[in-house]
């Protein structure tokens, strides 16, 4: 069951305008994690440049994806842990429920993964009867309201703590409190119990290391660390692009993810694991599971023109930034990516036509760019899309579906910018045509369809009588 | 200075057709510095809407157009940095699979320059004696600032304006919400985030917000309006030519 959704963007966006909360925690989610990301790029002692340097390493990886991923399984093979090459979510979840029924799983306790929201993993444990637990502090949170993540590293960003005190009295039995501390405290108490409980662990995976065969997990809340030691089984699911060919790369890379993602110098936790527990290693789990998923990603992989988007590294920095998220926030994209890697990841998983509204949907101002730390070109990307969507692409199998409103509008503009005659005929006519409509300080207030969704909330400056070079030619007779 | 006599001036199509004023206010700013300005007459649109909106054989017809009517010129001078872009990081890229017009483009995308880049980086000025007595609030239009890299170029110049304050908003470089086409097709989004725009330059206490692009201007223009405001906006050359 993959569990890519695009729903009703422009219904779920107009919602989440009018939610005054919601507009409040992304104004601020914005202006403190947003604005720190970018002076934090600053004091890097490379100098923010090394967000390219992050980005050639990222397509380096790409570039060798197949030797890498290779070296990667075998070493975790030569540890006694077992790998699974998943070819998408179905095969991806099926490997994890046969593990969890041959080791008799009936709890799991996870650490935050987006790429199990992606396969939909906790459904899927539900049905078959093993409870999941999120140990991450926002997944948590969310978990027990039955709702899904908003953000790809705040989770739950549409919550206030009232909102959270009044969840944790209902649903873990304590007394109503709005104290953040004392709301962690009853999180942790509530999770420890599950950490004692839980036969298998399932975690994500930040950045595989091929060199060393490990991969890694990225936390502040030491809640990884406790879901793949503590448990007999840990299973780790990651997307296959999520792998550097060596150690080093990690110290360039983590750097940079931790930056964007919370304007960290270094996450708080960083854990390698690469199998089971040694024979003479007291900590660590009895089986390691490693799920390789590709579910989409080998086709995107030999597309030239949006192979780049593997690159990411899912820290989030382009939602802290981005005009559009920060006010629609993150439902409005579907599931399970949001803000402008998502408008761009999202079609890409589950079709471009259902997905149009994403990248449509955004004003191409380029501060995702700027704040993605491995320079990530996610305006071309948009513009990708559109151009695929409108014109079709045989390489990548599409075909052509432009609205026939838009593509009559389009092409009577561009015929008329191949005339000048016409052009200016049509400014004249249309300069004449505009006297009728009702004013307000000089500006008009009220266009007819289509303009009048612009004049919904805004004034328009009239055509003038005669355009700036009819006016120039005008004055070069005299 | 270079030893450009001649300037071609590529009229954005919001100058042309709703913002004439604009553009006698650059032709009038690059006369008084001696320079002879050329205004193709048959130029009408860079092809951005377009291309944009992904229509890209529609958008290479008016690239060519516009390549054919500029190239021969000694530079080009535009005041909008989001047409500059286009002709700029976008030409190129519509020719990529055409090395003969890949070569034209790229002779283009090499001599043009934004109004106040074109001022301050190629002529090195930054003081044309202009007056102007108001406290003003610069916006930072996204592809001026992002995609070229010019927001010191604008203010400069401002501050060589005698008798005028400038004072910063917050956020300034943040998106107006504008976006072209994104402006119609999602007008609720659009304007919640202008609102924001339009807060700050109220809180800044400024009269006149100035920018380098009417896009942005217009949006911004249309919903001060709207609250009955009595900012104006104004682009940055009818500001240096007072």
């Amino acid at each position: 069951m993959t569990n890519i959704e695009i729903g009703a963007y422009r219904d779920v966006a107009l919602k989440s305008l009018q939610n005054q909360t919601l507009q409040q925690a992304l104004s601020c989610v914005q202006g403190r994690i947003g604005k720190a990301a970018s002076y934090a790029y600053q004091q890097l002692p490379e100098g923010p440049g090394l967000r390219q340097v992050g980005h050639e390493l990222r397509m380096q990886a790409l570039l060798e994806l197949d030797v890498l991923l290779q070296e990667l399984a075998d070493q975790v093979r030569s540890r006694g842990g077992k790998v699974f090459f998943a070819a998408d979510g179905d095969a991806a979840i099926r490997y994890c429920l046969e593990t969890a029924a041959k080791n008799r799983v009936k709890q799991v306790v996870k650490g935050k993964s987006m790429v199990t929201e992606e396969i939909g993993l906790n459904e899927a444990l539900l049905n078959a009867g093993i409870e999941p637990t999120e140990t991450d502090l926002g997944e948590f949170i969310i978990q027990l309201a039955g709702e899904r993540p908003s953000h790809i590293i705040a989770p739950a960003i549409h919550k206030t703590r009232q909102e959270v005190g009044r969840l944790f009295a209902d649903k873990l039995g304590i007394p109503y409190t709005e104290d953040p501390a004392a709301l962690t405290r009853a999180a942790r108490s509530a999770l420890r119990e599950k950490f004692f409980a839980a036969d298998m662990g399932i975690t994500g995976c930040n950045l595989a290391c091929a060199e060393t065969g490990h991969i890694t997990t990225l936390s502040n809340e030491g809640n990884i660390r406790m879901s793949t030691s503590m448990p007999r089984v840990h299973l780790a699911i990651m997307g296959m692009e999520r792998i550097t060919a060596k150690l080093e790369d990690h110290a360039v890379l983590f750097r940079l993810l931790s930056r964007g993602a919370a304007a960290q110098s270094l996450a708080t936790y960083i854990s390698y694991a690469g199998g089971p527990a040694g024979p003479d290693e007291i900590d660590g789990p009895e089986e390691f599971h490693l799920v390789i998923l590709d579910n989409g990603r080998s086709r995107i992989l030999a597309d030239p023109e949006f192979r780049e988007i593997l690159c990411c590294v899912r820290c989030g920095a382009c939602l802290n930034v981005c005009p559009v998220y920060g006010k629609i926030g993150g439902y409005a994209y579907g599931h399970p990516y949001a803000g402008p890697v998502g408008a761009v990841l999202n079609p890409l998983l589950a079709g471009l036509e259902k997905g149009k509204d994403l990248f449509f949907g955004e004003t191409l101002c380029g501060a995702c760019r700027d704040a993605c730390p491995v320079d990530i070109d996610l305006p071309r990307m948009l513009l990708a899309h559109r151009a695929r969507l409108i014109e079709g692409d045989a390489r990548a199998n599409c075909r052509a579906k432009a609205g026939a409103m838009e593509k009559i509008a389009l092409q009577g503009w561009s015929k008329l910018a191949e005339h000048r005659k016409l052009y200016e005929a049509a400014h004249n006519t249309a300069a004449l045509g505009q006297r009728a409509l009702p004013r307000k300080t000089g500006l008009i207030r009220r266009m007819p369809p289509p303009f009048s969704a612009w004049t919904k909330g805004r004034d328009l400056q009239p055509l003038a009588p005669r355009t700036f070079l009819q006016d120039l030619q005008k004055k070069d007779r005299r | 200075m270079p030893d450009f006599s001649k300037v071609s001036f590529f009229v954005p199509c919001l100058v042309d057709t709703i913002y004439p004023e604009v553009g006698r206010s650059v032709v009038k700013v690059l006369e008084n510095l001696g320079l002879e300005v050329d205004c193709p007459r048959e130029q009408t649109c860079c092809g951005q809407i377009a291309f944009n909106s992904g229509y890209r054989s529609r958008a290479r017809r008016l690239a060519e157009r516009f390549i054919t009517l500029f190239e021969d010129a000694e530079a080009i001078v535009c005041p909008s940095g989001s047409c500059v872009a286009m002709v700029k990081h976008q030409y190129p890229l519509l020719f990529q699979a055409d090395p003969a017009w890949l070569k034209r483009a790229r002779d283009v995308a090499a001599k043009i320059f934004e109004f106040t880049q074109f001022l301050v980086d190629v002529l090195d000025l930054t003081e044309l004696g202009a007056r102007y007595s108001c406290t003003a609030t610069y916006h930072d239009s996204c592809h001026l600032n992002r995609h070229l890299g010019i927001h010191r170029q604008p203010r400069r110049l401002l501050r060589g304006i005698q008798g005028l304050r400038l004072v910063e908003m917050e956020d300034a470089d943040r998106c107006c919400g504008f976006g072209g086409a994104f402006s119609m097709k999602y007008p609720d989004i659009s304007l919640a985030i202008v609102q924001d725009k339009v807060d700050n330059i109220l809180a800044s206490k400024a009269d006149i917000v100035v920018g380098c692009d009417m896009g942005c201007l217009m949006n911004i223009q249309g919903r001060l309006n709207r609250l009955g405001s009595s900012v104006q906006v104004k682009h940055i050359a009818q500001m240096l030519c007072e």
